[in-house]
């Protein structure tokens, strides 16, 4: 494929970047390849699976099925975005306490995924929990313990504890 | 030294975060595919679109010639020959003469940039003559013409014979036979396979690949490239999910060193998730045979079990496997007679290899629906049959393997008593049903895959004189959580915390060996070499604490950082300084520890597949929720419990149970690897139906702990064997809930339909194989029985 760079400005966890590349190069590739964000993960790369999932003005997103031309003015999280002045997040904090990364492969989109929800809803039920991770696929934990990370980290942020 | 058991731990058997935790959930893990080295170039495999072909001709100049392409390499330029096993060297890193299935590698590029590779791909010109394809069991037995490879279809056919089957079963009381089977399926981990390759111009070889089993890469470069292993250094990355998918050889790893040497330039090779499909090294299909003879109570008597592989185009792991569908039948239950044969056919289909549970949920999938049956036949309830064939602890099973700690019992009057069993599998609401069913596995291959009589797991360690220690160890974390039995082991017998262990694991350079992370060996055996590495420290530690103290080291121990007198715990002094005391006195304070597991191979050939130095066990109990409409079955509850002889971190063996709980029920209620003229039907993670979230059951887990005698800490494995009983388990539910029995694996709405229209005309309530393929196996091997058998 023969194409000129093109510039390309993005905001990613609060920082301004400016890149030139090719206007082809999906989010996914570009984050990981332009920018250095290695912590976003493939699985497929098209759209099945959801490891690649980022934030995009706090909704989740599939960085694989995103051309950064069309994303220049949003607001994009990663995992490496997830962490206050390198205080973890309460999700973070509860993944690793309880298992809920095994292989941790697919955990960034997990934990972005599950930021999502609770930003907008900080009490989730089990059966609300379900559905907003549903996308995202884990071979390895059986989704149990991420269930449960996620309620124990909704319950230390309404305490004020996270 | 070390706690006695009964005593009071600081770390083992608590479940604290283990030490990659947070690396992971902060995106830090750095992934094969995550590494980027300067000018490094990118690899593509150009991969054959033909089952079977023979090469007629291959022209890469018109790839060569693309701008931006920096070499092409074909067959020739990797000739030699190489395999898993030392008895199946039947692979090329590239085909050089013929093709064996849809996806097999015949040539590779190293490129600028992965789209120019893709392009380059497309310029190779590649001539087949098509060869007959062979594409089921039936087929390869019966195949006319050229075979896949040598003379005849049949990789390995096995038969052996443990007392007089034929006799007891003719003495029985009662016998059935039953035939089933297991389509095959896929690993699908969540990382797609990666390598990268770096040639120095000190002509040192470097490849950093997310493999489960580094040493055996490591041997497999020496041999393919011809440089000593002196040269090459294998860095195994972390695995994004293995579940035995990336324990072989891959022709991308040997290709991208390939590449990075002819290039002079560091090159990355990661597969796309169709490749990966095609990599496979999965699930066998496997068609299977059962007859047992049992007494009234209902007693086994004698069995007979065939097996039937599909391998397959190459030979893998597959005579491992092969032995491994016949092994452990006499491990789970008592049986007094055993005879076993069992067949691999090579097909033009990627080659099938372990995934977890390695050629052993197939046959439990058949043994256990068969004890349903027997069950029923003979009015005895599923739970009270399984606790009357028991297999007893501190035994030898008819077929030599050795129990040591055995905690089935437990297991079933657990999850029996838990899902109240007994009071309602009688009385389901309609559409509703449970299921039971049990299991055992492996605490690691007794074995190497290649014979030799050094250790099969061994540990460094480094002291500093801050008190932290450096843990050198060859094992590598696949997500399992080996890397805290390591950090844990070590820092409960040295009496420090978790994290004043540094890991660094899996580095052929830096590492002693371990042997992989693949047959449920690591936490016994790495887990061992770890405890005894420590206690060598530890011993130097104490002497040199005991000359500060002015006491004796058999008064010390450590724990809190601290070494002190058992009986005088104020007088003491701090970890730390002991270490410097140490080093003061002698130096470099380090030790190695390594495990060898003890020969525990039965008196015939072929028992060198099934022998561990432990064995967990397993039982399930499942509950499902099927509509009769649609033929769909939802899974909303599920017991079980394990054996895991001691939970060193009780909430990581919780997880290993919970994700065998979940990749069971995707292999008995939709996952298939499954083929179209040698076209893979759905390679890809939409089509490849796996459960997600909204799948996802109650799980209620328990852990049994029995202490065995020879596990660090009394621990035993846990990241296999929780998944066996679970597949049965379901398809006995679905015929408590609808009456009919599905004898195929996976259980999909299509076959419970059609059983349902078989129950509604009045014929069989069933699915499954009617008949076996016609095979003449070998005579059996006729081995004697160990002692306790004989007087039966």
């Amino acid at each position: 494929m023969t194409a000129t760079r093109v510039p390309v400005r993005l905001r990613v966890n609060g920082e301004n970047y400016e890149v030139m590349t090719f206007p082809y190069k999906t989010l996914l590739e570009v984050l990981r390849e332009d920018l250095g964000l290695t912590g976003t993960k493939h699985g497929c790369e098209l759209g099945e699976c959801s490891t690649c999932g980022v934030l995009v003005d706090g909704k989740p997103f599939l960085s694989c099925l995103a051309l950064p031309l069309d994303l220049q003015e949003r607001a994009i999280t990663t995992i490496e975005g997830m962490a206050e002045a390198g205080r973890p997040h309460p999700l973070q904090v509860a993944f690793a306490e309880l298992g809920a990364a095994q292989c941790g492969y697919c955990t960034p989109a997990m934990l972005l995924t599950a930021r999502a929800l609770l930003d907008r809803d900080p009490s989730p039920t089990r059966e609300a929990i379900r559905q907003a991770l549903s996308g995202v696929l884990c071979r390895c934990t059986g989704y149990v313990k991420i269930f449960e990370a996620v309620e124990l980290a909704a319950l230390r942020m309404r305490d004020g504890a996270g | 030294m070390a706690p006695a058991d009964g005593e009071d731990f600081a770390i083992i058997g608590r479940s604290l975060t283990k030490p990659d935790a947070m690396a992971k959930v902060s995106g830090q893990t750095r992934f094969a595919d995550d590494l980027a080295l300067p000018r490094m170039l990118y690899g593509r495999l150009l991969r054959s679109p033909n089952p079977h072909a023979r090469i007629l001709s291959l022209d890469v100049s018109r790839a060569r010639a693309l701008p931006g392409v920096f070499a092409v390499l074909t067959g020739e330029d990797l000739p030699e020959k190489f395999g898993i096993l030392p008895v199946s060297q039947d692979e090329e890193a590239l085909a050089r003469e013929k093709v064996r299935y849809v996806g097999d590698p015949i040539a590779a590029v190293a490129a600028a940039d992965e789209w120019v590779a893709e392009e380059a791909l497309a310029l190779i010109e590649v001539r087949f003559e098509d060869l007959p394809r062979y594409m089921s069991i039936e087929e390869a037995i019966q195949g006319q013409g050229e075979p896949i490879h040598g003379r005849s279809n049949v990789h390995k056919a096995v038969a052996l014979e443990f007392g007089d089957t034929e006799a007891a079963l003719s003495q029985a009381a009662y016998q059935r036979e039953d035939m089933v089977f297991f389509e095959g399926n896929t690993h699908l981990p969540m990382e797609q396979h990666a390598a990268v390759g770096h040639y120095g111009q000190d002509g040192k070889l470097t490849l950093w690949s997310s493999t489960q089993t580094p040493h055996y890469v490591h041997r497999a470069l020496g041999k393919v490239l011809g440089l000593p292993m002196s040269r090459i250094r294998v860095i195994a990355t972390p695995n994004g999910g293995g579940f035995g998918g990336k324990s072989d050889i891959f022709s991308h790893e040997l290709v991208a060193a390939r590449l990075a040497m002819v290039t002079g330039r560091p090159v990355k090779i990661t597969l796309t998730r169709e490749e990966v499909f095609y990599a496979h090294r999965g699930r066998h299909p496997v068609l299977m045979k059962v007859r047992t003879g049992v007494d009234r109570d209902g007693r086994i008597a004698s069995m007979q079990f065939t097996t039937f592989l599909d391998g397959g185009a190459y030979g893998s792991y597959g005579v491992a496997s092969t032995y491994y569908t016949g092994a452990l039948q006499p491990a789970t239950y008592a049986i007094p007679a055993y005879r076993f044969e069992g067949v691999r056919l090579f097909t033009n289909k990627p080659p099938c290899g372990p995934k977890r549970g390695h050629g052993t949920p197939q046959p439990r999938f058949a043994l256990e629906v068969h004890m349903d049956r027997l069950a029923e036949d003979l009015g005895i309830d599923p739970v009270t049959l399984r606790l009357r064939n028991l297999p007893r602890a501190n035994s030898r099973t008819v077929n030599w393997l050795r129990i040591t700690s055995c905690g089935l019992k437990e297991c079933i009057e657990r999850v029996a008593e838990e899902s109240r069993f007994l009071a309602r599998w009688k009385s389901m609401p309609p559409g509703r049903g449970l299921g039971f069913a049990v299991s055992s596995y492996l605490s690691g291959a007794g074995t190497a895959i290649y014979w030799n009589d050094m250790p099969h797991s061994e540990v460094q360690l480094k002291l500093d004189r801050n008190g932290g220690v450096a843990l050198f160890c060859g094992a590598i974390d696949i997500g399992q959580g080996s890397d805290h039995v390591l950090a844990a082991i070590v820092a409960e017998v040295l009496g420090i915390a978790l994290e004043d262990v540094q890991l660094t694991t899996a580095d052929t350079d830096l590492t002693p060996i371990d042997l992989g992370s693949y047959s449920s060996r690591v936490t016994f055996m790495a887990g061992n070499a770890a405890r005894v590495a420590a206690e060598r420290v530890m011993a130097r530690l104490f002497a040199a604490a005991a000359r500060v103290m002015g006491c004796e080291p058999e008064e010390l121990r450590a724990r809190d950082r601290r070494i002190f007198r058992r009986e005088r715990q104020e007088e003491g002094i701090p970890f730390a300084q002991a270490v410097q005391a140490a080093e003061a006195e002698d130096g470099v304070v380090s030790a190695t520890g390594s495990y060898t597991p003890p020969r525990l191979a039965g008196p015939y050939k072929g028992s060198g597949v099934g022998p561990s130095p432990a064995y967990s066990y397993s039982a399930a109990v499942v509950e499902v929720d099927c509509d009769p409409r649609t033929g769909e079955v939802r899974v909303p509850e599920v017991w079980i419990a394990h054996d895991i002889g001691r939970a060193i971190n009780p909430v990581l063996v919780e997880g290993q149970v919970e994700g065998s709980v979940y990749m069971a029920l995707g292999e008995a209620l939709m996952e298939e690897q499954t083929f179209r003229l040698g076209l893979h039907k759905f390679p890809s993670m939409l089509e490849y139906k796996s459960p997600t979230t909204l799948e996802t059951p109650v799980m209620h887990t328990y852990l049994i702990e029995t202490i065995d005698p020879e596990g660090p800490f009394g621990a035993k494995e846990a990241g296999q064997g929780p998944l066996l009983p679970v597949i049965p388990a379901v398809a006995n539910a679905v015929h408590n809930a609808l009456g009919v029995r599905i004898d195929e694996i996976p259980i999909t709405p299509d076959r419970v339909l059609r059983a349902l229209a078989e129950k509604a005309r009045g014929h069989a309530p069933r699915v499954g194989p009617a008949a076996i393929p016609a095979f003449s196996f070998p005579p059996p091997i006729r081995a004697d029985v160990p002692d306790e058998w004989k007087a039966r």
